[in-house]
């Protein structure tokens, strides 16, 4: 298999960077999921699917609206109504799933080369995601596992919360380096660290 | 303004893209009734008051919704999915709970 790139790159500098004197408050890191799938019901096809996850990756999706769960190595959570998002650290999710979503029950779209995967944690995380996103990231209102679909300047955004303070974001490709630099320029004033 | 999606919660206005009037009907397109056609294209309530709109959450769950919008204060006092089917994937309270 080829090595994949990481469009971040140029931009990725491990190590403590901004005002870091007082202690680091956030953690910033690309996840690099091996697979990162996106899977749609049709109509009424909607449990058949959430069936599909669970004998696929073993994870049982909850009830509700962006309702999601991660067990360190696969993550799935809903983004949209009968939409889904399953991340896997190794590759050949979307081939597993080709063979459980049948045709008549959804469509699986493979995004592992068009999503980068940017994970945000530390105790300034909430603090530093509400300066890109006006949704409430409180826990109470974003509990863990699940997923929000939104926008930071017209780059769309799918945030899965995987810790009480730990947050993955799924972002296109074609912009993941610029909202990285953003989201280092964001966190300079509570001090972060690049892992 | 905030629209309150069925699927996402309260969301900025900036996140979503007006479709249009709710209102008007669309013709078959097979129909040559031309003042049908007429009344679909060109002919609006333009309401002082609530006003039937179709929103899309383009920057969101891309869910088509049906917004009651009062075009005096912009207040919203209805939104739902267009497509009926949706309805079980809406926002439940028992999701709210951490």
């Amino acid at each position: 298999m080829v090595e994949r790139q990481s469009p971040l790159e140029p931009e990725f500098h491990v190590g403590s960077h901004g005002n870091f004197e007082h202690g680091v408050e956030i953690l910033l890191t690309e996840t690099r999921p091996g697979s990162i799938v996106q899977l749609a019901a049709w109509p009424g096809e909607e449990k058949k699917l959430i069936a599909a996850i669970r004998t696929v990756t073993g994870l049982s999706l909850p009830d509700g609206a962006g309702g999601g769960l991660s067990d360190g190595v696969k993550s799935v959570f809903g983004f949209a109504p009968g939409k889904f998002t399953v991340a896997d650290e190794d590759e050949g999710l979307a081939a597993a799933f080709a063979k459980a979503v049948t045709p008549a029950i959804g469509t699986v779209t493979d995004l592992s080369h068009g999503r980068t995967a940017i994970r945000i944690a530390g105790p300034k995380a909430e603090w530093v995601l509400a300066k890109f996103f006006a949704i409430d990231f409180a826990l109470t209102a974003f509990p863990i596992g699940a997923g929000r679909s939104t926008t930071h300047h017209d780059v769309f955004a799918q945030i899965q919360r995987t810790g009480a303070d730990q947050f993955d974001i799924y972002v296109f490709r074609s912009f993941a380096r610029s909202f990285w630099k953003a989201l280092c320029h964001a966190s300079e004033e509570v001090g972060y660290e690049v892992q | 303004m905030l629209i309150t999606c069925p699927y996402c919660g309260p969301r900025d206005v900036i996140e979503f893209t007006y479709q249009g009037d709710g209102n008007r009907e669309r013709p078959d397109p097979a129909s040559q009734n031309f003042e049908a056609w007429n009344a679909y294209v060109y002919d609006r309530l333009n309401p002082a008051g609530d006003h039937n709109e179709i929103w899309q959450h383009s920057g969101g769950c891309r869910a088509h919704l049906r917004v009651v919008r009062n075009t005096l204060t912009h207040e919203i006092s209805s939104v739902a999915f267009v497509r009926g089917d949706h309805g079980s994937a809406a926002r439940r309270k028992a999701e709210d709970k951490p």
